[in-house]
């Protein structure tokens, strides 16, 4: 009897605590949303106020209480943008480097990564180790003798010169092989007494299986196509080779005149249009590469 | 199972790799060493038949360039200034996005959005953000403040010159702190929030039967428990900042400052790049072997602190 009095108390008790922690719950719910709302906001609001700017005229970008939303809508900005930092000319310089350089580097990436994991060889993982050990090195200190390099071997102003350099990931094949290394070797070694070739059992099993790990590189890859500055403008920046991001910087870079910034806007909601479309469609493939990766682009 | 018909084979597979990282990764590795330790070094020089004592020259001139130094201090300042906060902000929000059910996916995809982004684009647009358009000489009237000064107006705030025509150097390195922040969260929230989602239920579980108080929890295990992702993304952070150059060409353009006063702004990357005109090979790349030490120690140091402090 006593006993049972204990435990209805101990119920009691326990209920108050519920009903207590649970509006503490409540109220620290609010706060988070609030908190995660807040935040989304501040994310979010550069990408809004350039498309409303793109959509300004320059007087209403002028005027000194800013409107919200802009009064007339100027699609035209938009071609005016298209045609001032001629963007059709960086889009297919662009679409070319990307495309080619990353059906080079699939095929080189998977060809070393089967090596890697499923081959046997001397010295197969010291040459490993070395190769992880050049991804310590910061990029900055091969550009200064691979510029050198590609003015010796005169492809400065050359498409060659923005892919060539850029084929081999040393972390992609890393990625690859880890992913190879999960496909049980039995279906190799099955695969053998077939009588299969290596190159029939790579691209008709290893490839299909590894295609998250494909599609993730791809991805990356082209993204670095549309991001990369710095060795483009090295090697590459004249009107028939100049990429993207160094057309758009360039075309409305002009220190002493104005700067129409609503068509500037246009310029950038144009050149990220792509990215959020990729991004769109294949946000499990980016994330997922993203975060293994750690580098941008 | 190794035999030498094999041995060949593999060779081949991997020779495209080994060719294009032998030209494009090993012998710069080689040339920059050498072309750091001649005195003076210039290839161009080289290839008309000049040779260079060998010594440190290099190394010494750099260091006593007050373009290098101010380079270092600014890279310094945005790393030391960026890492903490967009760490700390980002394990905030990691951590609230791990506490919620509805409208986790779709916060979480918002977050991630400036990942997807061209940094030298957006650039222009948090430029266009902070620019103030026909500001007065006298500097009390201008047509447009630009929208962040706008929302300090707002709020009784009086309206800084950011980054035009006479604005002074803590306001830039401000606006550059605000993008690289805005940059940096989206990698940081990811790792963050993968980090969060592994960590076993059962100690939150205990945590409740205790009835442990939630910044208990947060200290006690959270944290302890997401050390290693912290220290990751720590380590990458301040690596991104050490390299930091093509931001700033996004919102100040290629003169890497606000008009009066070009090159302010400018990182070692920069210094490096700007040596690539001059012909200057010896100096470019004893300051890129400078950055390389520099990053190699700071994470050196890091993995030394997360090794005490890091619960793996």
């Amino acid at each position: 009897m006593e006993k049972k009095n204990l435990t209805t108390m101990q119920a009691r008790n326990m209920q108050d605590v519920t009903t207590a922690s649970k509006i503490m719950g409540i109220i620290v719910k609010i706060g988070v949303y609030l908190f995660l709302g807040i935040m989304a906001l501040i994310v979010l609001f550069p990408f809004y106020w350039m498309i409303i700017s793109s959509l300004k005229t320059m007087d209403e970008y002028r005027q000194t209480i800013p409107t919200f939303f802009p009064k007339v809508i100027m699609w035209s900005n938009y071609v005016n943008a298209f045609n001032t930092a001629n963007l059709g000319r960086l889009f297919a310089n662009t679409l070319f480097v990307g495309v080619v350089s990353t059906g080079l580097s699939l095929v080189i990436t998977v060809l070393s990564a089967f090596a890697f994991a499923r081959l046997e060889f001397k010295g197969k993982d010291a040459m490993f180790g070395a190769l992880l050990a050049t991804m310590m090195i910061p990029g900055e200190l091969f550009t200064i003798t691979n510029y050198l390099t590609i003015n010796n071997l005169q492809w400065m102003y050359t498409f060659q010169a923005l892919i060539i350099p850029f084929l081999v990931s040393v972390f992609y094949i890393y990625l690859l092989r880890q992913n190879f290394l999960q496909i049980p070797n039995e279906l190799y070694l099955a695969a053998k007494v077939d009588g299969t070739s290596d190159l029939k059992y790579l691209w008709k099993v290893m490839v299909p299986l590894a295609k998250p790990t494909l599609i993730s590189i791809t991805i990356l890859k082209m993204m670095g196509a549309w991001n990369t500055y710095i060795w483009p403008k090295l090697v590459a920046n004249d009107d028939a080779h100049q990429l993207i991001t160094n057309g758009l910087r360039n075309a409305f870079t002009d220190a002493s005149g104005q700067v129409n910034i609503p068509e500037q806007m246009a310029a950038v909601a144009i050149v990220s249009a792509p990215l959020f479309l990729v991004f769109l469609f294949l946000r499990k493939y980016i994330m997922a590469g993203v975060s293994r990766s750690g580098i941008k682009g | 199972m190794v035999d030498n018909k094999h041995q060949w084979k593999a060779w081949l597979y991997l020779a495209p790799a080994i060719v294009l990282l032998l030209v494009f990764t090993v012998w710069p590795i080689i040339n920059t060493l050498l072309m750091a330790f001649q005195n003076g070094y210039s290839a161009n020089l080289a290839l008309a038949g000049k040779t260079f004592s060998f010594g440190i020259e290099n190394f010494r001139k750099v260091l006593s360039y007050k373009r290098f130094t101010d380079c270092l201090f600014n890279t310094m300042i945005l790393c030391v200034a960026t890492v903490p906060i967009s760490t700390m902000l980002a394990l905030l929000i990691a951590v609230a996005l791990n506490s919620i059910k509805p409208l986790q996916r779709t916060l979480q995809t918002i977050f991630f959005l400036p990942y997807v982004t061209n940094s030298i684009a957006i650039g222009m647009v948090f430029a266009a953000m902070f620019n103030i358009i026909g500001l007065r000489p006298d500097g009390a009237m201008a047509d447009t403040w630009g929208i962040i000064n706008n929302v300090i107006m707002f709020f009784g705030g009086e309206p800084v010159n950011w980054m035009n025509a006479g604005s002074g150097y803590w306001p830039n390195i401000v606006v550059m702190v605000v993008y690289i922040v805005w940059n940096a969260l989206p990698f940081k929230i990811l790792v963050l929030l993968g980090g969060l989602q592994s960590i076993n239920k059962q100690y939150y579980d205990a945590a409740k039967v205790d009835g442990t108080p939630r910044r208990r929890v947060f200290s006690k295990i959270t944290v302890p428990l997401l050390s290693p992702m912290i220290a990751y993304v720590v380590i990458t952070g301040f690596i991104g900042g050490f390299k930091e150059y093509s931001s700033i060409v996004g919102v100040f353009g290629e003169t890497m400052g606000p008009v009066h006063d070009a090159g302010r702004l400018n990182t070692m990357v920069g210094f490096i790049y700007d040596s690539l005109n001059t012909r200057a090979h010896g100096t470019a790349s004893a300051a890129a072997l400078i950055l390389f030490l520099i990053i190699l120690a700071v994470t050196m140091v890091n993995l030394q602190v997360s090794k005490k402090r890091v619960h793996f």
